[in-house]
């Protein structure tokens, strides 16, 4: 049966073309790779080489013609044998009934575009936004019970526990990073491991972001479980591409196959006096990408609990520490089972008449803040988010639905902030519990100051949160 | 004209003899001829035929609509990835840039999966949601297939790193191209995997063009080869148009590799004879250039003429070509008929279920 050449497409948008110069004429024998002719649009003009080998049997589209429609059939090819007479007389110029059209509408799932495409007609129901995946639920754990048994311990001890107690209980799981082994970890959080684990599982690297990390996404699709850690979290976006588009995206470009065990960890927000290059939070941004997730804790309990799920975990995760929390002494259990569930905000106050959220360093600041509210009257509910994300939406609404009031707070802009993305939860889920509009607490929207005066105001304070609570409660 | 390897002797492999990796068309690679045999020489033929036909045929599928968005052809560098992956045996594992239909084929990887991918559909290796330049398969070692010029470069360092960490002879194969050379997560590997020994052997595809910039006006320096001087890391020019020069070449490299000597380089002087992606006209180089190529350089006809001067009859070589023509048409028939991936696909392999 006689082959048809068909008009190319240069583009998936191209709809016709202009067929140039043919390099071809009837009874032309051509193989494979041969160039046949030149098409051209106002872009471009490219070759059309043969895909088939054979004879040309008959040449449908004129040299010179213009507005030649894509996968229209410009030529016919002969196969050994066959003469013209087998080419069907009808279709010249018309696409064969077995091509599909040149550009598919792109087929999306219900309302799953954003933007302009979106249907303004689906808004987003409550419970079930469009634009994200439902919030999962997780399952709650009986924290409580591994308090019996506690120690003092610094967050900094904590976090070296956690990576122990992980490395001893599984062979594949290596720590790196610069000054990880033989300095014992630019902020000793890596204090002797070492000693305990030799250098090939606890391994100093060169100052060379992009690159440790993109080497640790590889060991990781290796099945290794890589602990990163980065001096502070400014440095790695130097490995941002790595930890994104490598690490965070090719689960899902893979089909599923190519997991990525990895845990990124290491001091992230404001230092003290460190100004605008070294003082940055990047939980929005990590907490952006889906196929990643992002942990902040605040307790040295949580960090150790944390820590250790996120190296059990097979998915990418981001562990945002804080230098000022590594000295801070919390209790911590000492069940060497203790771990505890990536997903799930903890509330440390009870309170009915606002709900402050707060991860990491911040949380200490809004339970002083608490205090000084309910000298004033307030009881305020405060929530250690724990984990950005996957964000425990529920627990917040159900706090909400109680209090009618939330602030959140967080050292990092206001601007596509976590606070914002709870303002718009909360416009989702919990839209007629609210009795105030939300209010945010966040870093003023500078780079970080260096002196000390400036980078106090830049920073939110005890007061900024006690001012914005009394706000939503309409006291002043 | 790239300095050839092929005189070079090739090192015999340490640590125990693997099964080959790949079709039974080759020999056992554990008692070596001195020169290649015919089946061997009958095997590089198809698989280098695979790659060239299923390019044409991915090329066509792009102009009818059925492959959407980017699609890199290999056409020409055949020799590169077939000399390479006959020289490496079970385990060993590849890594890649975006220009990975050779690639992914060369490991053994089915031309169905590859090209319902190309079109989108359940079929794909990556269910439809990667596309040309995002596929894998940890059946066949292959780790992709990444679409961000360089990144697969420390990736593919990390592989090495875990063939070490497990205390393997594995070998890591992380392809670049000229284009790539200048990032300088490239030099961060190189450094890494120089400085703890690492057994990755990265094989520069020199096809002269990092999308429309001569490497001339792209990359200082006599060579790219030399790249890795300044870490220790030998490097090597191969005439990447000839697939025993490559096959040499990466024998000598994988020898040092598994021998736990450390990173090696290979630059493989080569040419696309299309353009960077399927929208690119080529205007930055002369027709006459890529005719020149295509003429007296062409790595599959250069080889069959080998095999007709060794007395293999032209019937068997259009049988070849006949069995490469109803594998890649049936491999396109598939692509066309698979199903789109079901919407429900939009949600899964975001995050492993733990």
């Amino acid at each position: 049966m006689p082959t048809p050449v068909l008009m190319p497409a240069l583009s998936p948008t191209m709809t016709e073309g202009n067929l140039a110069k043919w390099h071809i004429k009837e009874g032309d024998t051509v193989s494979a790779g041969d160039v046949i002719a030149e098409i051209e649009t106002d872009k471009a003009t490219m070759e059309v080489e043969a895909v088939d080998e054979g004879k040309v049997g008959r040449i449908e589209i004129a040299e010179g013609s213009e507005g030649v429609a894509v996968n229209a059939v410009i030529a016919w090819l002969l196969d050994e044998g066959e003469d013209a007479d087998a080419i069907p007389s009808e279709g010249a110029g018309s696409a064969p009934a077995a091509a599909e059209p040149a550009a598919p509408e792109p087929k999306r799932a219900d309302g799953g575009g954003v933007g302009p495409e979106r249907a303004p007609e689906a808004p987003a129901l409550p419970g079930a936004p469009a634009h994200t995946s439902v919030p999962v639920s997780v399952p709650d754990v009986d924290e409580a019970r591994f308090f019996k048994d506690t120690q003092r311990q610094t967050v900094r001890e904590a976090l070296r526990d956690a990576m122990a107690e992980e490395m001893r209980n599984d062979p594949v799981v290596f720590v790196m990073g610069e000054e990880v082994a033989e300095y014992q970890g630019a902020y000793k959080v890596t204090q002797g491991l070492l000693a305990e684990f030799g250098a090939k599982r606890v391994i100093d690297t060169p100052i060379t972001e992009h690159g440790f990390a993109g080497m640790a996404v590889g060991a990781a699709f290796g099945k290794l479980k890589p602990v990163v850690e980065f001096m502070t979290f400014n440095f790695a976006m130097q490995a941002i591409d790595q930890i994104i588009n490598s690490a965070a995206k090719t689960l899902y470009m893979s089909g599923g196959q190519m997991g990525c065990p990895i845990v990124f960890r290491g001091p992230n927000g404001a230092a003290s006096r460190v100004a605008a290059q070294h003082s940055q939070c990047y939980a929005s941004w990590y907490a952006h990408c889906p196929g990643l997730k992002v942990i902040a804790p605040w307790s040295a309990a949580d960090a150790k609990g944390l820590l250790k799920a996120a190296i059990r975990d097979p998915n990418p995760v981001i562990f945002l520490e804080n230098e000022v929390l590594y000295g801070q002494t919390f209790d911590v259990p000492t069940d060497p089972d203790f771990v505890l569930p990536i997903g799930k905000a903890k509330i440390v106050r009870q309170g009915k008449d606002v709900t402050i959220t707060a991860f990491s360093i911040m949380v200490g600041k809004a339970l002083e803040a608490a205090e000084k509210l309910a000298e004033q009257g307030i009881e305020a509910e405060v929530i250690d988010l724990r984990t950005i994300r996957p964000l425990d939406v529920e627990t917040i609404v159900a706090s909400v639905k109680k209090t009618n009031r939330l602030v959140t707070t967080e050292e990092g802009w206001a601007f596509s902030g976590i606070g914002s993305e709870i303002a718009a939860l909360m416009m989702e889920h919990a839209f007629d519990y609210l009795d105030a509009p939300v209010a945010r607490v966040a870093g003023a929207d500078v780079p970080m100051p260096y002196a000390a005066n400036l980078e106090k105001l830049a920073l939110p304070q005890v007061e900024n949160i006690v001012q914005a609570a009394k706000a939503v409660c309409y006291r002043s | 004209m790239a300095r050839a390897a092929t005189t070079k002797s090739t090192a015999s492999r340490p640590g125990p003899a693997k099964a080959a990796a790949a079709r039974s068309t080759r020999s056992s690679k554990s008692a070596k001829p001195p020169e290649a045999s015919i089946d061997d020489l009958v095997g590089y033929y198809r698989d280098m035929l695979v790659i060239r036909r299923f390019e044409e045929k991915a090329g066509q599928l792009y102009g009818m609509g059925l492959i959407g968005g980017f699609c890199h052809l290999y056409i020409g560098q055949e020799a590169v990835v077939v000399g390479m992956q006959a020289a490496i045996d079970e385990g060993d594992t590849v890594v890649t840039s975006y220009r990975d239909h050779g690639h992914m084929l060369a490991c053994g990887m089915e031309a169905r999966g590859v090209m319902a991918e190309l079109t989108g559909r359940i079929g794909g290796y990556s269910k439809g949601k990667g596309g040309s330049m995002h596929m894998f398969s940890r059946e066949k070692n292959f780790f992709g297939g990444h679409g961000i010029v360089g990144a697969q470069v420390p990736i593919g360092t990390g592989l090495a790193f875990n063939h070490r960490f497990r205390d393997t002879d594995r070998v890591s194969l992380t392809y670049l191209g000229d284009g790539a050379v200048n990032q300088g997560q490239v030099y961060e590997s190189f450094n890494m995997a120089a400085l703890w020994k690492l057994p990755v052997i990265f094989i520069i595809e020199n096809n002269k063009y990092g999308m429309g910039t001569s490497v001339t006006r792209a990359a200082a320096g006599p060579s790219l080869a030399e790249r890795g001087h300044a870490y220790g890391i030998p490097g090597k020019e191969v005439d990447g148009m000839d697939v025993l020069a490559v096959k040499a070449a990466g024998d000598e490299a994988v020898a040092y590799c598994r021998a736990g000597k450390g990173p090696y380089i290979l630059e493989m002087k080569t040419y696309r004879y299309r353009g960077h992606s399927m929208s690119d006209p080529a205007k930055y180089r002369t027709k006459e250039e890529v005719n020149k190529m295509r003429q007296e350089h062409d790595p599959i006809d250069t080889l069959r003429r080998t095999l007709l001067d060794r007395k293999v009859d032209e019937d068997t070589l259009k049988k070849v070509d006949r069995e490469v023509k109803d594998l890649v048409t049936d491999a396109a028939d598939f692509a066309q008929q698979s199903p789109e991936p079901d919407v429900s696909e939009l949600w899964t392999d975001i995050l492993v279920e733990a």
